[in-house]
């Protein structure tokens, strides 16, 4: 199992925001995260990730078997849990390449392995900028500064094709893209799929999932997964809406 | 559109003063101008003890040697500290026993202000000490807080009562030398209150002052001194008020408060003494000395203040933290009209570790005023861990106002944080419009923003006082508020 | 004047100064004579600041004022002297050179150069006898000496120094350098003047450097007057390295007509003390300021930057950055002042100054100052010390970044803000090549350093200059 939660629970200044999540990822599977506003799937999304100012009152995140509770961000993510954030943040003075070769160099230290020769980057950049169909003009510019909404999107999975994670976190990636860069977007991926890895996109429209297809549906309501199923659940809660969820979660 | 916004402008600044009544009660003065005699003739009045007399003179000599301070953004026209009236009291022919014994002039002075000394008239639970020029003539609810070991009476009675504690912490916040009106407060300072929260005893009530300057060519000169032992809590309200009159009045006052560990003391102000007429004539000269010691661990002080009266603003309430984990907070709403000038802001010293302090100042210029925040943050070398975040905005009603920001900012070490941001304009087009195409007014939209602009301050303030001050800001902005 | 002051030893010397330039003896810029007069008796009447002045009481001079300089007197054009002493550090910066030394102008063929489309340039003393009217037009009306005692004490004794003067619809591509060294076997004082005239609709790019080339002590005194006419457009660069034991104070007034632009960028490698002035004068409408600066400061340096921005006209706009990097024992002030006079309508300023402290000794004094009188404006100013921006810090580890070697990207950023905004690329390199070995510990020895960055072998931190 790559990625497994159990019963957790998380506070933000002291106000409970995820109330009991149970979540198992297996390699190889595609999760969609589904729910309304405030309900707490970035919460998950960073706590995951590590982000500092949560406090887990009670529960575990296994990564791989091993509880990543106290490990650091970086850390993580040299392990390989990627996070696409909603609000990427702009990064003035950094330059793309310069960051992403950083980043690149980190992971493989960590893994033992020789810092990527020049050549080797460039060519795997242009590749992958091919893939997410990205301008070379943004991977100059500093990280995400003075990028429109849609180009963070893309960046954010450019990065990720770069980066090739074995767990990837897209938090509403498709909000604010148009209608091809949203087919773009899933396309790459689509491509970046393998057996060894796994993806969970938290998202609000099903239109995603047409393009990325989940093998698990899990609703999230007031900190808590209420429901879970098939690919099918998010065609039943886009016709049914999150009334809905409130009145099944009221019945039980 | 431009037309309209000058009307409004003009509205919002021509309200008029509303506690500018004389009351007609006799008074007994000392002869004007301040030489040794003056000093010596006040602490007679108030039979102090001879240490009192002696810390008096010693300021009043280095009151002497200093100079009226010129850095502010203030244009005063010369105070001549001889032609002022350093003691007026009102006549008392006994002691008082009773409210009955109150001169009826007096306690209907403060009805009209909305402060009732009858205990039992009071809506809300706040003990209140009535200071009418110089002189402390009401402390209510005394008995209620002596039970919790509270001590809350008038200065002169404190210096009376508990002598050793007068003498032990006067002082000790600001020093007789701090600055030329501390020195001069120190010297001459008439009466005040006294509050004493001792350890872990948590004030029940709301603990006030009321000043009021009634007496013509008088000075108020009172003294505030606050010292709240381990672990206790208070939290203190301030007002003040003067009649409407022609020529300029002096208030220089000094409020100290020492917080020990895990203490926290809350000081709300809202001043409104006189400010002048609209063409800048008469008003108070408010030149205030606040600050309070964080002196032990996780000690916590907090001034909140409204400012919407007084020709002439000059003060700065400071802390220092001095105690490790201690906590600073200045919230501060300026209003200037007319030819109003402020200059105020605070300090927050950072000795300790891990000392956090927050700044947020609002100020609002109109007419011809100016209104200047100013303030200093300083970090030491041994308050690693620090932080600081400071917030000053200023907006502008009009075009003939003037809104100034002065910040001082010392950092001397790697681990702390210090963290400061400003902003000025005039009341955005864009709120207006949003407000407008909801289909509200532009006079209170105006009205609306400008609360809403305030109200991170306003809701700082004790319950009791945001009333008050709401109503208050209303006044100064008559006609805007919605 | 205080009584320490008193007994600086410069003091004694300046009438004698004075005689041998302007006075009894000296016949240089005779018709300034009354200038240089009443720009004595402001010095006289004013004195060197001290630490009680609102403006200096976070810069001491007493002890760089308590040596015993000499100033040169006389020989003001200088012909020959030894390229060497000349090495400001760009590379492959392909400019025209102009030389100081010692506050004397040094020339080959000739001190005054006139070009073919009437661009003149060379040493301000030759263009006062060649074209009196054009100098005294503009000359000393920008930098005040009533109320400034180092621009009266310039005024009153500078020997020489460049200018420049660019005539309607010119437009000099290749930068000018001005080179002024100091160094010589004794400690020298030394005065600076220029002059630099841009008129309507012209362009230049100017680089004012400051060097030492050798250690002894200086003190540079240095006073620069730019006029923009109308749409006029103009690339100032302060380049200061001077050594350890050298001060410089230099000044720089700017008086703008409408539409014109001003980005003038002060960045300070290094020096003992070094305080600038910037004052810029927004006089015309749609007049527009960049106002730049970068510090990187370790040892016992101090580094006082001041900046004035008068916004006396409607419809102007003002940008001021300044960001620096404070190691071992160095000290920074800062104080920015907007002025929006009453009529100035439609303002936006904006200012701001960022530090970074790197150990416990090291100290910034900051004050952002607003004096505003127009309501229809937009102004703002943020001052920060210690902040490097969280959310970033967690995106950059979030991509397999250390921790350390995040704040280090941040702390490179940071410093970027201002670099970055560099046009001229051998500059800008080599300018952020000097942030990035700041940063690593490789410019001074940084034990007291936060990110005990002197281990080069923890850090897989490799910046590409080109790709930023
Ligand atoms: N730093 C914070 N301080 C206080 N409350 C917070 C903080 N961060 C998040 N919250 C609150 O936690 C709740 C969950 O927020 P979260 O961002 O996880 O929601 P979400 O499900 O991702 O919503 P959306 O669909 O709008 O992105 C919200 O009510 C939010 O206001
Ligand atoms: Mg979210």
């Amino acid at each position: 199992m790559l990625l497994q939660i159990k019963n957790l629970h998380v506070s933000i200044n002291g106000k409970e925001i995820l109330r009991g999540i149970n979540l198992e990822v297996n390699k190889g599977e595609v999760h969609a995260i589904m729910g309304p506003n405030g309900t707490g799937k970035s919460t998950l999304a960073n706590v995951i990730a590590g982000k500092e100012g949560y406090e887990i009152t009670q529960g575990e995140i296994l990564y791989n078997g091993k509880d990543i509770q106290k490990m650091p961000p970086e850390v993580r993510a040299q392990e390989g849990i990627f996070l696409g954030f909603q609000y990427p943040v702009e990064i003035p003075g950094v330059s793309m390449t310069n960051f992403m070769r950083t980043s690149l160099n980190e992971i493989r230290k960590y893994h033992g392995q020789e810092p990527i020769p020049a050549k080797e980057f460039l060519a795997r950049m242009a590749e992958k900028k091919e893939l997410v169909e990205i301008t070379a003009k943004l991977t100059n510019r500093s990280v995400n500064e003075g990028f429109s909404g849609g180009e963070k999107k893309k960046n954010e999975i450019y990065q990720m094709a770069m980066l090739e994670p074995q767990l990837a976190i897209l938090d509403e990636t498709d909000s604010g893209l148009d209608i091809d860069a949203l087919r773009i977007v899933a396309n790459g991926v689509n491509k970046l799929k393998t057996s060894e890895n796994a993806t969970v996109v938290i998202t609000h429209y099903q239109r995603l999932l047409d393009y990325i297809v989940p093998d698990f549906v899990h609703v999230l309501f007031e900190g808590k997964v209420v429901l879970s199923g098939g690919k099918e659940l998010a065609l039943e809660l886009e016709e049914k809406g999150y009334d809905w969820i409130k009145k099944e979660t009221e019945k039980r | 559109m431009a037309q309209d916004e000058k009307r409004l402008i003009e509205e919002v600044t021509q309200s008029e003063y509303k506690y500018g009544f004389v009351t007609d009660i006799e008074t007994e003065t000392a002869p004007k101008g301040l030489n040794e005699d003056t000093v010596r003739y006040i602490s007679t009045q108030k039979n102090e003890p001879e240490w009192l007399l002696e810390h008096r003179l010693k300021a009043f000599r280095k009151w002497k040697e200093m100079e009226q301070p010129n850095w502010a953004h203030l244009k005063i026209a010369e105070i001549d500290f001889q032609d002022i009236i350093y003691y007026a009291a009102p006549k008392k022919k006994k002691e008082l026993a009773s409210l009955d014994e109150v001169d009826p002039e007096l306690i209907d002075t403060f009805n009209k202000l909305g402060i009732s000394l009858e205990e039992q008239k009071r809506l809300s639970n706040v003990a209140v000490d009535a200071v009418i020029d110089s002189v402390s003539v009401k402390t209510t609810f005394t008995d209620t807080l002596a039970k919790h070991g509270i001590l809350f009476c008038s200065f002169s009675d404190a210096v009376k009562n508990y002598p050793d504690l007068v003498k032990k912490y006067l002082g000790m916040a600001v020093s007789p030398s701090d600055n030329f009106f501390a020195a001069l407060n120190t010297a001459v300072f008439s009466d005040g209150s006294f509050c004493y929260i001792p350890k872990g005893v948590r004030s029940p009530m709301e603990l006030s002052t009321y000043f009021r300057i009634n007496a013509a060519n008088t000075g108020q000169f009172e003294r505030t001194l606050i010292i709240a032992e381990e672990g206790s809590y208070v939290s203190y309200m301030e007002g003040c008020t003067a009649p409407q009159r022609d020529e300029n009045q002096l208030h220089a006052a000094i409020v100290e408060i020492i917080a020990m560990k895990d203490a926290e003391v809350k000081y709300s102000t809202v001043q409104n003494w006189y400010p002048g007429n609209k063409e800048g004539k008469g008003g108070i000269y408010n030149f205030v000395t606040k600050r309070g010691i964080c002196k032990g661990d996780h000690s916590k002080i907090s001034w909140t203040q409204v400012e919407t009266g007084s020709a002439i603003t000059w003060k700065y309430p400071s802390c220092i933290l001095s105690g490790d984990n201690s906590v600073g907070e200045f919230y501060s709403v300026a209003v200037t009209n007319n030819y109003q000038q402020a200059d105020t802001g605070s300090k927050m010293i950072h000795l300790g570790k891990n000392t956090k302090s927050t700044i947020i100042s609002k100020g609002i210029s109109a007419g011809h005023s100016n209104n200047s925040y100013r303030g200093l943050v300083k970090m030491t070398k041994r308050a690693t861990n620090s932080r600081n975040y400071s917030q000053c905005d200023s907006l502008l009603l009009g075009d003939q106002c003037g809104a100034h920001t002065f910040p001082y900012i010392e950092g001397a070490n790697k681990s702390s944080i210090i963290e400061h941001e400003a902003t000025t304009s005039k009341i955005s087009e864009d709120q207006l419009f949003y407000c407008q195409q909801r289909g509200i007014s532009q006079e209170s939209a105006v009205g609306l923003i400008v609360n809403g602009y305030a109200k991170e301050v306003l809701n700082k303030l004790p319950m009791e006082f945001a009333v008050e001050a709401q109503k208050l800001l209303s006044i100064s902005l008559e006609g805007s508020v919605g | 004047m205080s009584k320490e002051l008193n007994s600086i030893p410069v003091l004694d010397s300046i009438p004698q100064w004075f005689d041998a330039i302007v006075g009894k003896e000296g016949n240089a810029f005779k018709g300034l004579q009354n200038v240089r007069t009443s720009a004595l008796e402001d010095f006289n009447r004013l004195g060197f600041p001290n630490k009680k002045m609102e403006k200096w009481r976070s810069t001491d001079l007493k002890n760089v004022l308590s040596f015993d300089y000499s100033m040169a007197t006389k020989d003001f054009l200088m012909k020959d002297i030894l390229e060497e002493v000349f090495e400001c550090e760009v590379q492959e910066l392909d400019s025209y050179v102009m030389n100081l030394y010692k506050g004397r102008f040094v020339y080959k063929e000739s001190p005054l150069h006139i070009l073919d489309d009437g661009v003149i340039v060379g040493s301000l003393s030759a263009a006062f006898d060649k074209y009196p009217e054009l100098v005294e037009k503009h000359f000393g009306k920008y930098a005040k000496t009533e109320n400034n005692a180092f621009n009266a004490l310039n005024t009153a004794l500078f020997l020489d120094g460049l200018f420049v003067y660019i005539p309607k619809n010119v437009k000099v591509e290749k930068p000018l350098q001005l080179i002024n060294a100091v160094g010589t076997t004794e400690d020298v004082f030394v005065q600076n003047r220029n002059l630099i005239i841009l008129e309507e609709n012209s362009q230049l790019t100017l680089i004012h450097c400051d060097d030492s080339y050798n250690y002894k002590r200086s003190f540079t005194n240095s006073v620069t007057e730019i006029v923009l006419g109308a749409n006029a457009s103009i690339d100032h660069y302060r380049l200061q390295n001077i050594n350890n034991n050298s001060s410089l104070k230099s000044t720089v007034a700017v008086e703008q007509a409408r539409d014109s632009r001003l980005n003038t960028n002060s960045i300070i490698l290094n020096g003992g003390l070094i305080r600038n002035e910037s004052f810029v004068t927004l006089n015309g409408e749609g007049a527009h300021a960049d106002i730049l600066g970068v510090y990187l400061a370790d040892k016992n340096q101090h580094i006082d930057n001041q900046v004035y921005v008068d916004h006396a006209v409607p419809h102007c706009t003002s940008n001021e950055l300044f960001k620096g990097i404070l190691d071992d024992y160095a000290r920074a002030v800062f104080n920015g002042h907007i002025l929006v006079r009453r009529d100035a309508q439609e303002t936006l300023a904006s200012q701001n100054n960022a530090n970074i402290i790197l150990t416990d000794k090291a100290m910034i004094n900051t004050k952002p100052f607003l004096e505003i009188y127009a309501d229809d404006v937009k102004c703002s100013h943020g001052a920060t010390v210690g902040q490097l921006d969280d959310s970033a810090l967690f995106y950059i580890r979030q991509r397999g970044i250390s921790e350390d070697n995040a704040r280090m990207l941040l702390m490179y950023a940071f410093a970027a803000e201002v670099t970055q905004k560099i046009k001229i690329d051998s500059l800008r390199e080599r300018v952020e090549d000097m942030v990035k070995k700041r940063l690593r510990g490789e410019l001074s020895i940084c034990d007291q350093c936060v990110l005990q960055c002197s281990n080069p072998e923890k850090y897989n931190f490799e910046i590409d200059m080109s790709k930023i």
